[in-house]
């Protein structure tokens, strides 16, 4: 099998048991590698109704067929998948970096983390050979901390690394696993989940090679990308970063602001991508095989965050700056390498402390609550502390350590109104009342609310179609965007690379001929990302989620943009909701309860997870 | 004896070079038709995220690898100054390895024999890594050339004001 490894490894940490298995061939070919395999291997292993934090819920780490290749940015990647325990559904995850192709090359597809282990532990993968070892020295530690010791442990300074912060020890919801220490497996909670396993690390070492099926054209085809990644497609990664989107956003007032009471930043220039890059950016760098690298490396050199290091994206920039009000790129890169430090997902971080901020300004949190913390709107100092206590789950820590939507449960007083989730995944930095298309692709999106699921909101911010309001049809679109994104995701490729994919499926099917020698047409590579699509559909179906969970935030759908400007007034109303889902379903071949019907499957080749539908459909 | 002065080899600016590997990649490829790092005769080094470079071997004069071989399995090319491996006599003990100050010197994976960079001697055009770098960071340069480079880096430097004001060069 080319570019496959053919090999999957189950590791069960309750018994300390290792095993492995050969790829299915029909899986390979059906589901890809990286979250499409990932999903469908999770689906095999669990049952119906699993919590997240049982020992019953198993982590799943994929790498993809391109994986371990030369194959701009695609050389890099790896998946993890489980069941979230923030949305209660499928959750998934990527990471780029140099883990990936170590994974590969020590021969596997996929791993599978089954069980708990008694104490915590970390799992060193050398080729054939696999360990559960002793982790007790690691606890507490940073994921960075944790690389360098288990590098100086193992002797060998090549090996790859992905680990847990303390965050993830503790179980806090939007803990993230992360990789050569500051690129993160960010969303959905896989960090909680492998820390509910005493899981502390992966350590990796590969040595064996990686082959394509036809190489000469696979390097003619290689070195044509290198020639697009140069062009204009790439451009914005390669020069400002997406926190060129600052300014972007904010023009339009559809950059969410002060944890949504607001769409527009007025101090939008002193946290722009290009304050960041003129100040901040010390040096731009790349993954492993990338031909455009993107990667922002920002230094603080003076001032009370003097030192801090991290790399700044739009998210985690919009997050940590804007959604909590905050004006000083100082704390924002200081609020980043925190979130690296305990090993947290930095949107979700920072949308929870523009979420506590709000319950603050509100009365809902008083400062007793708060520990002491003026946690007012603007105030780094407090951002600073509410990300410390998170990722300690100290004092009012514990409770935002529970994401959004349960801390709102939990402190009650209307705050579930103040809590901006879709599916208990907090927001990203899209204002959804005003980017109608985008609203959809967040309502539908599998792993709750996500920009990276769709890039839905391009046809609103390019103003492909009217942003303030949505047209029945163009669930069509997002449905397209969301096939092409979950072959992106399995393949794995970098999203930032989509724009040098110029003929879409047809790129993207002659990639994997030529990786897997499997000759694959356009229109049955379009089919995998519509298969993958289905399958984390059916995933969630099995979970009880459906209709009712595909919502906007209280704030999407009951408090107009109340900022003068080009979006004043915009909001979703649910009648405008019911049209988009509709619309979608219908696009899609579902139920009007959003439930895939057996004969969609059944042309998908997943006859065999029809009836988890028709026990459904029945009771719908 | 190829001149010192006239001796080039493969040289990584760390202001260009962004880790990226794609020259372990081609190396190995080239060399070995395999995509494996372990197999590459250039190889990169990441210290933390600001501090990327990679390295190969330099052509030392009098080298210490070659001296240090106690089979004589190693040689210096007359022809360019890059060092010759004699697969038959070297038997993997690592004591070029060691003497090498640059980590220019691996041990095979499979073969259990030393390797290292022969700067592409098939390859009419040259040091493939060198071609494929996506950030133009390698060069096939002479040890003046790199000082020469340095010092015209030193003086746009320097000379930052001026430049903006004179005509372009």
């Amino acid at each position: 099998m080319y570019g496959y490894a053919g090999k999957i490894l189950h590791v069960d940490l309750t018994t300390g048991k290792t095993y492995t298995e050969p790829l299915n061939e029909d899986y390979a070919k059906k589901y890809i590698g990286g979250i499409g395999l990932g999903m469908r291997l999770w689906l095999d292993n669990s049952k119906a109704g699993v919590d997240p934090f049982s020992p019953e819920n198993p982590l799943v780490l994929a790498t993809g067929p391109t994986s371990g290749t030369i194959w701009p940015t695609g050389g890099n990647g790896h998946a993890f998948v489980a069941k979230s325990p923030q949305s209660y559904g499928i959750g998934e995850s990527k990471s780029h970096g140099s883990f990936g192709t170590e994974l590969k090359r020590a021969g596997y597809d996929a791993v599978i983390f089954h069980g708990k282990a008694e104490k915590p532990v970390y799992v060193w993968i050398d080729d054939d050979s696999v360990q559960i070892l002793d982790a007790s020295h690691l606890w507490g530690k940073s994921p960075a901390e944790t690389e360098d010791i288990i590098k100086e442990d193992l002797g060998d300074y090549y090996i790859r690394v992905a680990a847990i912060g303390p965050a993830g020890e503790k179980l806090v919801r939007i803990a993230c696993i992360i990789n050569e220490k500051s690129r993160a497996a960010g969303r959905c909670g896989m960090g909680a989940v492998m820390g509910s396993k005493n899981l502390k690390a992966i350590a990796v070492r590969g040595t064996h090679d990686v082959t394509v099926a036809k190489p000469d054209e696979f390097l003619e085809f290689v070195k044509e990308f290198h020639e697009r990644m140069k062009g204009p497609a790439t451009k914005k990664y390669r020069t400002l970063g997406t926190p060129e989107n600052v300014l972007v956003h904010n023009a339009l007032h559809c950059m969410p602001t002060r944890n949504y009471n607001n769409a527009h930043f007025e101090a939008a220039e002193k946290v722009s991508g290009e304050y960041l890059n003129e100040r901040y950016v010390a040096k731009i760098i790349g993954c492993s095989s990338c031909a455009m690298r993107c990667e922002h490396v920002c230094v603080v050199n003076e001032g009370p965050y003097k030192g801090a290091m991290a790399r700044v994206e739009y998210e985690p920039l919009w997050a940590l700056g804007p959604y909590c009000g905050i004006d000083r790129l100082d704390a924002i890169i200081k609020g980043s390498e925190l979130c690296n430090y305990y090993g947290m997902d930095s949107i979700s971080a920072g949308v929870i402390v523009g979420f506590a901020m709000d319950c603050y300004e509100n009365g809902i949190l008083t400062q007793k609550d708060m520990d002491g913390i003026e946690a007012r709107f603007g105030n780094h100092e407090a951002l600073v502390k509410l990300l410390e206590k998170m990722g300690k789950r100290e004092g009012i820590g514990d409770i935002l350590a529970e994401g959004v939507k349960f801390a709102a449960e939990k402190i009650g007083k209307g705050a579930e109104k103040l809590a901006q989730h879709i599916k208990g995944v907090e927001v990203t930095g899209y204002d959804l009342r005003c980017l109608k298309t985008a609203a959809l692709g967040f309502a539908v999106s599998f792993r709750g609310a996500d920009h990276n699921r769709h890039g839905a909101y391009a046809f609103d911010v390019k103003g492909k179609f009217n942003r303030l309001k949505y047209e029945k049809g163009r669930a069509k679109a997002v449905k397209d965007i969301e096939d092409v994104y979950t072959i992106i995701d399995s393949l794995i490729i970098c999203k930032f690379s989509r724009g040098t994919y110029y003929k879409e499926f047809e790129d993207l099917a002659k990639l994997y001929t030529l990786v897997t020698g499997w000759e694959t047409t356009p229109e049955e590579m379009r089919l995998k990302g519509e298969r993958i699509n289905n399958l984390a559909r059916v995933i969630n179906v099995r979970e009880g989620l459906g209709r009712k969970d595909d919502t906007l935030p209280w704030k999407v759908m009951n408090v107009p943009i109340p900022d003068e400007g080009p979006s004043k007034g915009a909001y979703v109303t649910q009648e405008e909701l019911d049209m988009m889902l509709d619309d979608y379903y219908e696009v899609r071949g579902w139920t009007r309860d959003g439930i895939p019907t057996p004969e969609k499957l059944k042309a998908l080749g997943m006859d065999d997870l029809i009836p988890i539908v028709e026990a459904k459909i029945r009771k719908a | 004896m190829v001149k010192i002065h006239e001796r080039k080899f493969v040289s990584a600016d760390p202001d260009k070079c962004v880790g990226c590997q794609v020259c372990e990649y081609i190396c190995a490829w080239t060399k070995e038709k395999a995509f494996n790092p372990l197999k590459s005769r250039i190889r990169v080094v990441r210290l933390n995220p600001l501090v990327n470079i990679s390295i190969t071997c330099r052509l030392c004069e009098d080298p210490p690898c070659v001296a240090a071989c106690p089979r004589d399995a190693l040689t210096q090319s007359e022809e360019n100054g890059t060092i010759i491996v004699d697969e038959d006599k070297c038997n993997g003990c690592g004591w070029c390895i060691e003497a090498c100050d640059y980590g220019a010197i691996s041990l095979h994976p499979e073969k259990k024999v030393v390797f290292v960079c022969d700067l592409c001697k098939d390859k009419p055009d040259g040091p493939q890594c060198v071609k494929w770098c996506p950030e133009e960071a390698l060069d096939l340069v002479t040890a003046d050339v790199l000082a020469q480079k340095a010092r015209i880096t030193a003086t746009k430097k320097l000379f930052q004001e001026a430049l903006k004001v004179a005509p372009p060069t």
